[in-house]
């Protein structure tokens, strides 16, 4: 479908755009964010200059972002889908070979204002190269194992790379995303079963790997794995973390024990408070009411952006959202699993709540796709 | 290229199908996570709550002061002194080497010192306070204080550490605390839980350790809130303790300074006991040392100069010494014999000046003999042989048990250290220990104080003080326990009789104011305080039949550990027994010479309350006396007041 089937005439133009924006998702966002702020504020200890007022600036810049992003219309970013895939891999490369290194990881680029996390980029570009390939694919080809073959390998040269840096997290979740994409587009479920089966095999391989000289994995990610398993293996090294995480958390009970009045998160029993574990010390100051709150907030976004895909007849711009949606729902359904102790700590923030400009740029600018793609779908 | 409607439309409908599909697998995810938030914040909370309290606070003890420990008079002998620190905490005070050099143009210290401390100050956590002097002058701790603006992180500090004011007089007596250590845990099975607090002070030896449980008092605890580096963040609550009573000791400090310095520096020891209550009024060791040492840490150099001198300065002769009381001990044969009835105390005995019993020849002390003796004489001028046959006339059985009944041979229950039980042989006591039967030269030896008896200054002095009162009496130590009394229990009769008893005492009238009494020239010349006792020699060597044949070799031309110990017991006044005494000067020679001038001013210096007065010494003896007790480096009476606790 060229930009011509837009049926341009009935696309909103100029700063009529502007009412046109999916003003839900907004203020679904923002309302996500300015928790993240008031958390901020409060690990902090009550302070607005060390994390929640640098998070607000970037939150703002962001917001710009995405509403530039929103502004121009969505076969211009469909266009661009291959380039900003190149590019991607191209900082990829360039961050194995000049990146910053963080916590034992080559993750960071530094590009002067801002530490950027390329892998970050990646899953943003790979979204939109899988929905711009999809949308160019006749649909009975779909299924065909060259057709399928193709999309694999543009999800795993990424996946490749990340992994070397090695950051297991987000490599999962770049495949997580590319099959999303690939399942939304009608790719047949049998290939999904046996990349299903694979993993499983593929997990046991690793497990049976550990001690021997082809070990897949660093020893601290085997640790990671052991401590979730079993957190009170090792409760004052690897395990200290996710106990005292699941102590603030649960401590906080039904209410809460108030704003900047959570235990763990002020006397510093908390690990990462401002960034991976700031859900903890949410749940601690204002309990089940404020963390089942939050989960809403993320709820009703993926919700919004499911049913903007469902409207959406262009079928680039409904599996970017979905893409996007998925994207999204991972960062903040690992992060939570983490420190409730359903998942192995990987190392994901909580989106648009903790404390870092890379990944909320990214997020938010992908959040400017889906709300180009919503101005400019098909009337 | 152009796609059909049809095509589109399908391929539309397939992304909505899935799309639904993702949207429901989302949603299943979203209510798992829900579902464990519920589980865990609301089912799941209380246990939580509970382990985020644990992780919060803290409890801390706080340790109770330490009872004071005072003579009779209360006086103090063992106090809490307040201690001047200085302290620095690494994270207020930035560059530590700096401040510490800054520190040290105020207060002494020295470059190695600064380095120690600093080193010490980065091996811990930045907010834990690392000492870095300790017992500074008043002068030096304000010092500190005033310039505190100047030398951040630095605080002054204050804290409470035992003292012993009287230092060597108690060393014995009261000992000395330290830090519990963990043979100490091992060995006490105490649940106190001060005694797991790093450092605390609990006694060692003597009234410290055998009084702890009175002196340490109970712990108060504080709740503190601590972060997760265990920095203190805000005290919650706290609960005060309960301090340590006080003790009162029977001691008078007074006369038992007098005691510790007229033994001076021989290796010696005086026991000074109330006849009738019991109480220990001194008892003296010597040489001493300084129990302050041992609590602040005693180094290697001074520690090895008190276990390497011949004198043993750390071990409490007194009570834990056992001697030969040679014949100080004749009091308990003559009684043995005289509570069996084989004399009387008018039998007399020829003294040819040795005594043959099967095949043996046991000599007097007197060559030549004595002629005649009878108990009054016998005990008078110390016949050996008038001894040596009412002893195997009555039989060492009886003799042990009249021992017994005096106090030898058991222990006396004293909260000190190390205390003997000594030797009271009988025949059975032999067949245990020695697998031996016993001989009749056992019992002449026995007799006279000699062989197989082993005594302690304590228990002469016990034994003195039940045969001048002729009653059971206790020794006993704790006068005062926080002000309240310890009741003195009335001591039964030792049940011999009156004119038994009353010739013995006689006989020891005699020793020191008949005309061939053996301690005569120790004799008081007041006629209000005349005095009994008893001299006695012990041989620490045998004397072989050679040199019996050449003449004894005297004492003087003797190596000093060869020489005889000198012993002496006594009490006065003789018509009204208030006090009674007990000298053991080892290696000294006579008791007569040695021993007895020694217990004389002691008792007087129980009986008067200060220097005993010229007047009751004989005439041609005062002006040495005098010169003798100007010499005499005594502790001034005011110089330490009665004590109150300082904290």
């Amino acid at each position: 479908m060229s930009f011509l089937e837009y049926r341009i005439k009935m696309v909103p133009t100029g700063l009529q755009k502007f009412l046109h924006l999916n003003w839900p998702l907004i203020l679904l966002l923002t309302a996500v964010a300015a928790v993240g702020w008031l958390m901020l504020y409060s690990v902090a200890g009550g302070n607005i200059d060390t994390w929640a007022k640098p998070q607000m600036q970037r939150f703002g810049a962001g917001l710009g972002v995405m509403l530039f992003i929103a502004f121009v219309p969505i076969w211009f970013w469909r266009n661009l889908s291959a380039l900003a895939y190149l590019v991607a891999i191209g900082l990829l490369l360039v961050v194995e070979f000049f990146g910053h290194t963080g916590m034992g990881a080559q993750r960071w680029i530094n590009l002067g204002f801002i530490m950027l996390q390329p892998s970050e980029l990646m899953k943003v570009a790979l979204i939109m190269l899988l929905a711009a390939y999809y949308d160019w694919l006749p649909g009975d080809r779909t299924s065909r194992p060259v057709w399928v073959l193709v999309p694999v390998i543009l999800i795993l040269l990424p996946t490749a790379l990340v992994l070397t840096q090695p950051d297991l997290g987000t490599a999962l979740l770049l495949m997580l995303g590319g099959g999303v994409v690939m399942f939304c587009a009608g790719v047949s479920w049998i290939y999904f079963a046996v990349v299903i089966g694979a993993g499983i095999g593929l997990v046991a391989t690793v497990m049976l790997s550990r001690g021997t000289t082809w070990q897949l994995l660093h020893d601290y990610q085997f640790k990671r794995i052991d401590t979730f398993l079993d957190p009170g293996s090792d409760p004052l090294g690897a395990g200290y973390h996710i106990s005292q995480a699941k102590i603030a958390l649960g401590s906080g009970g039904w209410g809460g024990k108030g704003f900047m009045q959570g235990t763990q998160s002020r006397l510093n029993f908390l690990p990462e408070k401002h960034t991976d574990f700031i859900f903890t010390t949410l749940a601690e100051e204002f309990g089940f009411i404020g963390a089942f709150s939050l989960l809403t907030l993320y709820a009703l976004i993926i919700g919004f952006c499911v049913i903007s895909a469902l409207q959406n007849k262009d079928r680039f711009s409904s599996l970017l959202i979905l893409g996007v949606a998925a994207n999204f729902f991972f960062y903040f359904a690992v992060n939570m699993s983490m420190v409730m102790g359903l998942a192995p700590v990987v190392g994901v923030p909580l989106p648009l709540v903790s404390y870092g400009g890379s990944a909320m740029l990214v997020l938010l600018a992908s959040f400017g796709l889906v709300q180009s793609a919503h101005v400019h779908r098909p009337r | 290229m152009r796609r059909s409607n049809r095509d589109t439309e399908e391929t539309a409908r397939q992304v909505n199908r899935r799309a639904l599909l993702m949207g429901g697998a989302m949603a299943a995810m979203v209510a798992v996570l829900g579902a464990r938030m519920r589980y865990m914040q609301v089912e799941q909370a209380d246990q939580f709550r509970l382990l985020a309290e644990e992780n919060r606070i803290n409890i801390r003890l706080i340790p109770p002061n330490r009872g004071l420990i005072q003579d009779r008079n209360g006086r103090l002998i063992a106090g809490n002194e307040q201690n001047y620190r200085v302290v620095i905490t690494r994270e207020d005070a930035g560059d530590v080497d700096a401040v510490l050099h800054r520190l040290a143009a105020l207060i002494p210290m020295t470059d190695d010192e600064i380095d120690k401390t600093t080193r010490e100050a980065l091996r811990h956590s930045p907010f834990v306070p690392i000492i870095v002097a300790d017992r500074l002058s008043w002068d030096d701790f304000s010092k500190v204080a005033l310039n505190a603006p100047s030398l951040p992180g630095v605080s002054p500090e204050v804290g409470l550490s035992r003292i012993y004011p009287l230092d060597t007089d108690f060393a014995h007596i009261v000992g000395y605390v330290g830090p519990v250590s963990e043979a100490d845990l091992a060995k006490l099975e105490d649940p106190d839980p001060l005694l797991q607090i790093p450092k605390f002070q609990i006694g060692k030896i003597g009234v410290e350790k055998w009084t702890e449980d009175t002196l340490r008092g109970r712990a108060g605890a504080k709740r503190i809130e601590v972060n997760a580096l265990g920095r203190v963040m805000r005290e919650l609550d706290r609960r005060e303790g309960v301090a340590g009573s006080d003790i009162r000791l029977t001691i008078d400090a007074a006369v038992q300074n007098f005691a510790q310095v007229r033994l001076g520096d021989d290796s010696a020891a005086a026991v000074a006991v109330d006849v009738q209550t019991g109480d220990i009024l001194a008892i003296a060791s010597a040489p001493s040392f300084d129990p302050n040492l041992f609590v602040r840490g005693i180094s290697q150099r001074d520690y090895a100069a008190l276990t390497e001198n011949d004198h043993r300065p750390l071990a409490n002769k007194s009570v834990q010494g056992a001697y030969p009381p040679g014949s100080t001990f004749k009091m308990v044969t003559a009684l043995a014999a005289l509570d069996a009835g084989v004399i009387d105390t008018e039998t007399s005995i020829r003294c040819p000046g040795y005594y043959e019993v099967g095949g043996r020849k046991f000599h007097c002390w007197k060559r030549a003999g004595h002629g005649t003796v009878n108990l009054k004489r016998g005990l008078a001028e110390s016949c050996d042989v008038y001894f040596y046959e009412i002893a195997q006339k009555v039989g060492i059985d009886k003799i042990a048990e009249i021992g017994r009944r005096l106090g030898l041979g058991g222990r006396h229950d004293l909260p000190m250290s190390a205390i003997t039980e000594g030797v009271m042989p009988d025949k059975a006591w032999k067949v245990a220990r020695y697998k031996k039967d016993w001989v009749i030269g056992d019992t002449i030896n026995a007799a006279i104080g000699q062989g197989y008896v082993l005594t302690s200054p304590l228990q002469l002095a016990m034994m003195t003080a039940r045969i001048a009162s002729g009653k059971a009496v206790q020794a006993r130590l704790i006068h005062m326990i926080d002000d309240k009394p310890v009741p003195i229990a009335e001591a039964p009769s030792l049940g011999f009789d009156a004119a038994n008893l009353a010739a013995v005492q006689r006989g020891m009238f005699e020793v020191m104011n008949g005309g061939n009494g053996t301690a005569r020239s120790a004799r008081i010349d007041d006629d209000t305080m005349l005095m009994a006792g008893k001299t006695g020699t012990a041989q620490v060597r045998n004397i072989s039949a050679a040199e019996r044949a050449s003449g004894v070799v005297s004492n003087d031309q003797l190596p000093w550990k060869s020489r005889d110990h000198a012993l002496f017991v006594g009490f006065a006044p003789f018509d009204n027994p208030r006090v009674a005494v007990s000298v053991v000067v080892e290696h000294g020679g006579g008791g007569s010479a040695v021993a007895a001038p020694i217990a004389r001013d002691i008792l007087l210096r129980c009986l008067h309350d200060g220097i005993p007065p010229l007047s009751a010494y004989p005439a041609a003896q005062r002006n040495r006396i005098d010169s003798q007790f100007k010499a005499m480096k005594l502790r001034d009476p005011d110089g330490v007041l009665p004590g109150k606790s300082q904290a």
